[in-house]
């Protein structure tokens, strides 16, 4: 019986225009077989938590390096509960500094990916926080 | 060019050279690589010999410095006449800190001014503006009206010192914010110098910080570009950017092509509007990166000059060598800089640099350590400069122009590199031209797919990165990091409220109706945003007008 796909929604929150980073890293999914939804630039947390809950996603990928993140993250958790989501997997990548780490996880944020994270490190942490809430 | 008799002789004794001695050493001591390659991905070969030349004409290919075609640089006396300018990109939180900032570099002997707004100011909106929530001043200053300019710039002196603005989307908005904050202290605009950068297809390609779509944008950059030849004779309209392709992960060549395809465009869209393009052209600036491989930016950037000025003369037909000179600021990249180890970065940054002045720029950003951390520190900041100044004071590149030519790899590179540029202005021909090429993604998948085998290769260890993927430490992080101002988003909205209070918004109002009913027409719109600017209009306030005329942009989604 063939293994059901992990489903994904990359996604930019925020005004935050760096998108190099989240582009590679939904490439680097779909390549290990996952089915990767990327949002594109200037989501709102409400059309985030909205794709999440269209495109039944196993996961949610946040890609922020504008340092709004301990403003977007919240809301974007918040409103995932509130569809009735909280078994989504949320994994935040981009700029975070040291010391917002601990609130972030303390949120439900199942892994903070920095630069320097390699992209086998990324697909094994999403396998892993899938199979964990399932 | 060397005769081929000559030629054949090379090729002989390289043959040998290659059999006998090259070959006793490879059996012993194999070469490191399977495959040397640029920081590009573009193989290098163990050596460059007059073979790789072969064809080259010093006077029709290199020339002279401030002669066409510019291979050798845009002046004649190059560094040894005036150094390039030290402007340090600079912007964070509130107008205060920044102004303290600029002040504090301008105390360090940067030489001229850089601003970076905050992301809610690059999409034209306040800073109380319901989408800024969370952003303010996180990447750069905040200026939401004239009341911000004025404090940004207060005890600068504008009319001694040139600035340049990061700003695309509503650049004519922040434009006309700075020059009303210079008429405010009894500066007239003809003696304003400075750039702005509102180069908008690389924002559709890169950079993203788009407002309008790209029909509405094209002709407010126009008009900018009319306004600025007729009233702001010192300043550049206008810094066609390839720094942000190549930080999204282009190639060296792709940093090339795109950047002067999309100056070409401009090009024929002022033509287009009977502008006289030896009017507008010499204050068409350009903004390149400086990354990793010191020889092929070096490469990029030469054949950059000669690209450029033999378009301008035989393709536009301009007539003003002033027309054919490609000037440029360059940035050491950003992309490039690691959070581990930050220290490392000093070194990283001091070879992009090197690679800037090697290659003729007039203008450079050198990069702070703490760059992939936070934004810089007073510290860091310092170093980067101080980096500068070493090169331009100690190492002695900065005594001869364009050093490095004649060099056999040099000079193949920067065949190659033009070479590969033509090729890719004959693909976006193809496509129809930069807009419709970037309609259908074909620079954004060019991209991501550069973006996507760069990062391969790093995960699979055929491309180091020193403290990344080698040389790890599992140290702690030792350097300060820069904290903001935890009063200055308050100060921000009150200020706010005040300038709305306090202005005259009758007046206010009926600039806004007169931008709209010119957006809606044909008229020049600088002058009516001026107008609008100069009633204390805020950004969202009149950014909305053009928003509402005009429509916003949706890009296509690639990956």
């Amino acid at each position: 019986m063939p293994e059901k796909k992990i489903r994904v929604l990359v996604a930019k929150p925020g005004l935050d225009g760096h998108d190099r980073g989240a582009k590679v890293v939904a490439r680097a999914l779909r390549d290990a077989g996952m089915e990767v939804i990327y949002t594109g630039l200037r989501q709102t947390p409400e059309m985030i938590a909205s794709a999440a809950l269209q495109e039944d996603v196993d996961a949610v990928g946040l890609s922020i390096l504008s340092g709004a993140h301990m403003t977007l993250v919240p809301r974007v958790i918040k409103l995932l509960k509130e569809q009735g989501l909280e078994h989504v997997a949320v994994f935040l990548g981009g700029i975070v500094p040291d010391e917002d780490a601990p609130a972030l996880r303390a949120l439900g944020v199942k892994a903070i990916y920095g630069p320097g994270t390699t992209l086998d490190e990324i697909v094994r942490g999403v396998r892993e926080g899938v199979a964990a809430g399932e | 060019m060397r005769e081929p008799d000559e030629l054949r002789a090379i090729r002989k004794a390289r043959a040998e050279w290659e059999q006998d001695t090259l070959r006793a050493v490879l059996d012993k001591w194999p070469e490191r690589c399977e495959e040397f390659v640029t920081t590009s991905s573009e193989p290098v070969e163990r050596l460059y010999t007059p073979l790789d030349v072969s064809d080259l004409d010093y006077g029709r290919d290199l020339g002279f410095p401030g002669q066409y075609p510019f291979t050798r640089g845009v002046h004649p006396s190059m560094y040894r006449g005036r150094l390039w300018t030290m402007r340090m990109f600079a912007g964070f939180g509130s107008v205060e800190e920044t102004n303290a900032r600029f002040k504090y570099l301008l105390s360090h002997g940067e030489t001229g001014l850089s601003v970076a707004f905050d992301f809610p100011t690059l999409y034209g909106y306040d800073s109380d503006d319901p989408l800024a929530e969370g952003e303010f001043g996180k990447c750069g200053v905040a200026v939401s009206s004239l009341a911000d300019m004025e404090v940004l710039f207060d005890g600068i002196p504008v009319d001694e010192i040139t600035t340049s603005m990061t700003i695309n989307g509503p650049a004519a908005v922040i434009w006309a914010m700075y020059i009303a904050a210079g008429e405010k202290r009894g500066i007239p605009m003809a003696k304003l110098g400075g750039t702005i950068q509102n180069d908008i297809l690389k924002e559709y390609i890169a950079q993203k910080s788009w407002m309008l779509p790209p029909g509405p944008s094209m002709r407010l950059i126009v008009d900018t570009f009319e306004f600025g030849t007729q009233h702001l004779p010192r300043w550049n309209t206008i810094s066609i950017s390839g720094y942000h392709i190549r930080e999204a992960g282009s190639t060296a060549a792709q940093e090339l092509a795109f950047t002067l395809a999309d100056g070409l465009a401009y090009v024929e869209a002022a033509i287009e509007r009977g502008l006289d393009v030896d009017r507008f052209a010499p204050r068409l600036s350009f903004f390149f990166n400086a990354h990793n491989d010191l020889f092929e930016e070096i490469a990029k950037y030469r054949a950059a000059r000669r690209i450029w000025a033999c378009e301008m003369k035989e393709r536009f037909h301009a007539r003003d060598p002033r027309s054919w000179w490609l000037r440029f600021h360059t940035q050491t990249a950003g992309c490039s800089l690691t959070a581990q180890q930050p220290e490392n970065n000093i070194v990283r940054t001091t070879i992009q640099a090197l690679a800037a002045v090697l290659g003729g720029t007039q203008s450079l950003h050198t990069n702070s350590m703490d760059e992939a951390l936070a934004l810089p520190s007073e510290q860091a900041v310092r170093v980067a400069l101080r980096t500068q100044q070493i090169i331009a004071h100690e190492s002695g590149v900065a005594s001869s122009a364009d050093p490095l030519a004649g060099s056999y790899l040099v000079e193949a590179w920067t065949n190659r590199l033009e070479a590969e540029a033509y090729e890719y202005f004959r693909k976006i021909e193809s496509l129809g031209g930069v807009i419709p090429a970037l309609e259908q993604g074909f620079f954004q998948r060019e991209i991501a797919t550069s973006a996507y085998r760069y990062q391969r290769e790093i995960e699979e260890r055929r491309r180091i990165v020193v403290g990344v993927n080698e040389h790890l430490s599992a140290e702690p992080l030792s350097i300060p990091l820069l904290k903001m101002d935890p009063q200055g988003e308050r100060r921000q909205r009150e200020r706010l409220a005040r300038v709305r209070s306090e202005r005259d918004n009758d007046l206010l109002q009926r600039r806004l109706a007169a931008l709209r009913q010119a957006a809606q027409g044909t008229e020049n719109l600088v002058p009516h945003i001026l107008d609008a600017v100069r009633a204390y209009g805020t950004l969202s306030e009149i950014c909305n007008v053009l928003r509402e005329v005009f429509g916003e942009y949706r890009e296509p989604v690639i990956i």
